[in-house]
């Protein structure tokens, strides 16, 4: 029933209808388009360069730390390293991966739209993500910093390196950050086609729509907070030194406004990915359409209030703890709420196994670990023991990488033949699925294990009695890298096909970026498409490629 | 597109509001408020922290002028409001946290401790500034507190 | 204006009359119109937080040092901020007429709207410049800068250091006002703008008003503290 809908409207006529793929090639083309499904594909290659890079540091990381003596990195080099990952993999990889290259690529779709809001502002970000990233690869050649990716206070005031330029790599990097939200902000307020209301929106609009409002409102905060640090280290203005009279606390306060927040940037997207793929792989209804959709919004609401949980143990008084401990619990709720629809919505579907759908199983299973062992850390007395621990390490890959990264993954694998047309061979994407599912596991059990008896996170040496479980971990680093490339190989390989052979709508999806042909033409869709069906309303056909096609 | 004639306003079916006559006395209500502010900054309301919060108060009232008149918000569609609204309790927010953390933290300065010491280490002068800082405090004017108090007020 | 009613349609895919300022994205201006304000109301919303992340550090330094935040605004000339301040309101006042001269379509008031809105920036700026050469002479200078030898507190440089990151970061703004504004004055002697396109006059407008909004607030944090 998948393939019941791929008619190629393309294929039928005789000369090959052009899409945004094969319009203008030029390499000016490519470097000025304002075409957001050219400016997905851009973003998407560069978030996996740095994804590369990042994820070499930590193969580098885990290899070092496969024996408790040094073997071939330093202390000081171990800092750098660790640094560079965490860096990378937040500012450069994680918060623009899902909204700035899947959401920029499939948003204007899914709202019958031609473009977002700000082509040219949408530019621009991609380039002020360039420099950023320039800026951030100028700080590692100029020596590296050693501060970590918190550039807490006072060690970052006070360290030599090139922190100020990562510092201001972080600034412009926000700014890059926060195009990206207004744009998708304005896109979706006021680009949505006829008859579709805040209710007929797809639900990963909703997810993209509480990100976009979470950069727009916290990323200026990271920017002036950057600014301060490194007014602090170059001319001692006395915020943050307590020699002069500041409050370092005062630093991690600045930090975690924003920085907690963006934890919910990173895994909002990912959330939203789930809420697609579920019900087109269940054939049934989203259930719990509003819960699911106000609980974005109120995820991205909660996040606000909570970002204490990280200073627990940094000096903060004992009444602000309590208070941002209590609140950090509600944020269960509605990430509760949503797990729960999504296992009702699956309840009595039809549930097919495709690709994507193993990664969505995955992320349900990795998500809910990852979220259950952040309520110990959210208990005040527990996470005196466990601050600073692998436990800690374990729990936030579990949700960034088992959780975002993984709902990345699958979304990729979801949007694949919508944005080159050619499908990949599925099993061995299976394969390499269920390869990174083992080999995250194995990595971060352990870590799970060796946190919670006492093994502190950031240190390049240990205690002996922690090495089987460093060995197991590293050994699992292997295989989850051994799985990702195998992943990254089975799509690129579909590229080589001559013919678009994956059909406009192979999963018979019901949102609206189904209803053009794959890949999309320039303008996305033949005049404006209008709503003719709820997002997941399985009772009706999908509206074919072709009935977009000529209305006006 | 161009339904009706438009010496009026674009065809987004809008209104015109506002006019230089509004507009003049929007700018005389702010520059009252002003001289009221300066004025009421001459004067002791008591302490020092009522005077700030009249300042402030005042200050919001033109802030709050400025948006619904000269900004439009008064005329303008909802979500704009919205957008600022949500923004300024965010700042609110922003605020709120660290001062309750700051303003109920528990004293943990050791028992020697005589104040911050208002002096760069010799980690600074190395990256050159700090030969302008004052290493040793100039004396205190007469009448004023001899060092920062250590515990909090 | 009809220009627009007479523009040769020459999309192929367009419905209809199209005026030369519509992105093709959009379906009529009117949309257009409210997307960009909803965009700059954004932006502005960044604004409000990024200067609010220095609000909030100067609010809790002033906790933690008020004799000194006291004894150092002493150096601050309240008649320098109080002129600031209304040549400021002015400037808002000119550039909501700027807008409204174009909403009427009145070209001239336009331009002189717009030139006395720069005006009055360039003033704002030329007295900053003059209690900054001060504040330089005296060392009154942020951090590790600060050499004021005259009597003072200890916390002083504090103060200063955030007199002159929130008015550097203020004036930075009206800088970047005033080189939006030229444009726009260009743009608009060459009638660019009229009743039925006027956004970047809008949004131009939206953006200073929020810059006199945050020295609404500056002025009493700063020059009035007593």
């Amino acid at each position: 029933m998948a393939n019941a809908t791929s008619t190629h409207t393309h294929t039928g006529t005789s000369q090959p209808q052009l899409n945004y793929l094969t319009e203008n090639t030029s390499l000016k083309d490519w470097l000025t388009t304002i075409d957001h499904k050219r400016l997905g594909l851009m973003y998407l290659a560069a978030v996996m360069a740095f994804f590369f890079v990042g994820g070499a540091l930590a193969l580098l990381l885990r290899l070092e730390l496969l024996t408790p003596k040094q073997d071939f990195m330093d202390s000081a080099t171990y800092n750098k390293v660790f640094t560079l990952h965490g860096a990378i993999m937040v500012f450069l990889f994680i918060i623009p991966s899902v909204p700035a290259a899947l959401g920029n690529f499939v948003l204007p779709l899914m709202l019958g739209a031609k473009d977002v809001a700000f082509p040219r502002l949408n530019l621009a970000s991609f380039y002020v993500y360039c420099l950023g990233a320039i800026m951030a690869l100028a700080a590692i050649i100029g020596g590296g910093v050693d501060t970590g990716w918190t550039f807490y206070t006072p060690y970052s005031t006070t360290t030599d390196g090139p922190v100020g330029l990562m510092a201001m790599a972080v600034f412009v990097l926000g700014f890059s950050s926060i195009f990206t939200g207004i744009n998708f902000v304005a896109t979706v307020h006021k680009l949505r086609a006829p008859g579709m209301g805040w209710f007929q929106l797809p639900l990963f609009v909703w997810g993209i729509y509480a990100t976009a409002l979470i950069q727009v409102l916290a990323t200026p905060v990271l920017g002036i907070t950057a600014v301060l640090m490194v007014m602090e280290r170059a001319f001692h203005i006395g915020i943050f030194d307590a020699r002069l009279g500041g409050d370092p606390v005062l630093f991690q306060h600045f930090f975690w406004f924003y920085s907690h927040p963006a934890v919910y940037i990173m895994i909002l997207p990912g959330m939203a990915i789930i809420s697609e793929i579920i019900p087109v792989f269940s054939k049934k209804t989203v259930f719990g359409y509003r819960a699911i959709g106000f609980s974005s919004v109120s995820i991205a609401f909660i996040g606000f209030l909570v970002w204490g949980h990280h200073m627990f143990t940094s000096g903060q008084s004992d009444l602000a703890s309590a208070i941002f401990a209590f609140l950090t619990y509600l944020v269960a709720i509605p990430s509760g709420i949503k797990i729960w629809n999504w296992l009702a919505t699956m309840y009595q579907g039809s549930i097919e196994m495709r690709t994507p759908m193993l990664y969505a199983m995955s992320f349900l299973l990795l998500f809910a670990i990852g979220g259950l062992t952040g309520l110990y850390l959210g208990a005040i007395s527990v996470d005196i023991h466990l601050h600073d621990t692998y436990f800690v390490v374990a729990h936030f890959h579990y949700v960034m990488m088992g959780g975002t990264v993984i709902a990345f993954l699958g979304g990729i694998h979801y949007w694949w033949p919508k944005m080159f047309g050619k499908m990949y061979n599925e099993k061995l994407a299976d394969i390499a699925c269920w390869i990174i599912f083992i080999g995250f596991n194995v990595t971060f059990l352990n870590q799970f294990m060796m946190g919670s008896q006492g093994m502190p996170r950031r240190y390049w040496t240990y205690l002996d009695e922690f090495q089987r479980y460093h060995i197991g971990s590293t050994i699992g680093s292997w295989i989850l890298g051994f799985g990702l490339v195998m992943a990254a190989g089975v799509l690129l390989s579909s590229l080589r096909k001559k013919e678009y052979d994956a059909g406009d709508n192979p999963w018979g999806s019901r949102t609206m970026e189904w209803e053009t042909i794959s890949p999309p033409i320039t303008h996305n869709f033949e005049g404006q498409p209008v709503l003719r069906h709820g997002p997941y309303d399985f009772r009706v056909e999908p509206t074919p490629a072709t009935v977009a096609g000529g209305r006006h | 597109m161009s339904t009706h004639h438009t010496d009026s306003h674009h065809d987004t079916g809008h209104h015109l509001h506002g006019g230089p006559k509004v507009y003049g006395v929007v700018l005389a209500a702010l520059l009252t408020l002003t001289i009221i502010t300066v004025v009421a900054s001459k004067i002791d309301f008591g302490s020092a922290s009522a005077n700030v919060i009249i300042a402030l108060i005042i200050a919001t009232i033109k802030a709050t002028i400025v948006a619904l008149w000269f900004m439009h918000l008064k005329y303008d569609k909802p979500v704009n409001g919205m957008i600022f609204a949500s923004t300024l309790f965010f700042l609110a927010l922003f605020f709120a946290y660290p001062y309750i953390d700051t303003n109920s933290r528990t004293d943990v300065k050791p028992s020697n401790w005589k104040g911050p010491a208002y002096m760069p280490d010799s980690g600074s002068a190395v990256r050159g500034i700090g030969a302008n800082f004052p290493v040793a405090p100039a004396p205190p004017p007469p009448g004023a507190k001899p060092a920062e108090p250590a515990a909090k007020h | 204006m009809s220009s627009h009613a007479i523009t040769a349609d020459h999309e192929a895919h367009g419905h209809g009359h199209h005026d030369p300022n519509l992105q093709h994205h959009f379906a009529e201006m009117g949309q257009q119109f409210e997307c960009s304000k909803i965009g700059m109301w954004l932006f502005l919303a960044t604004e409000v937080l990024l200067f609010g992340g220095l609000f909030v550090g100067y609010g809790l330094m002033q906790g933690q040092h008020p004799e000194a935040f006291k004894s150092a605004h002493h150096h601050l000339d309240w008649r320098m901020g109080a002129l600031n301040t209304i040549v400021l309101l002015i400037s808002s006042f000119t550039m909501v007429m700027a807008v409204w001269s174009a909403q009427t379509n009145n070209q001239k008031a336009l331009i002189r709207n717009l030139i006395l809105t720069i005006g009055c920036a360039c003033t704002f700026m030329v007295v900053k410049y003059f209690e900054y050469s001060h504040k330089y002479h005296e060392g009154l200078l942020p951090g590790a800068f600060y050499s004021y030898t005259g009597p003072h507190q200890n916390a002083e440089f504090v103060f200063f250091s955030f007199y002159f990151m929130m008015t550097g970061l203020h004036g930075i703004h009206v800088t970047a006002g005033i080189v939006v504004l030229c444009y726009l004055l260009y743009r608009a002697k060459q009638g660019a703008y009229n009743s039925s396109y006027y956004t970047p006059i809008d949004l131009t407008g939206l953006y200073w008003h929020l810059v006199d909004l945050i020295w609404i607030y500056l002025f009493p944090l700063f020059y009035l503290i007593s």
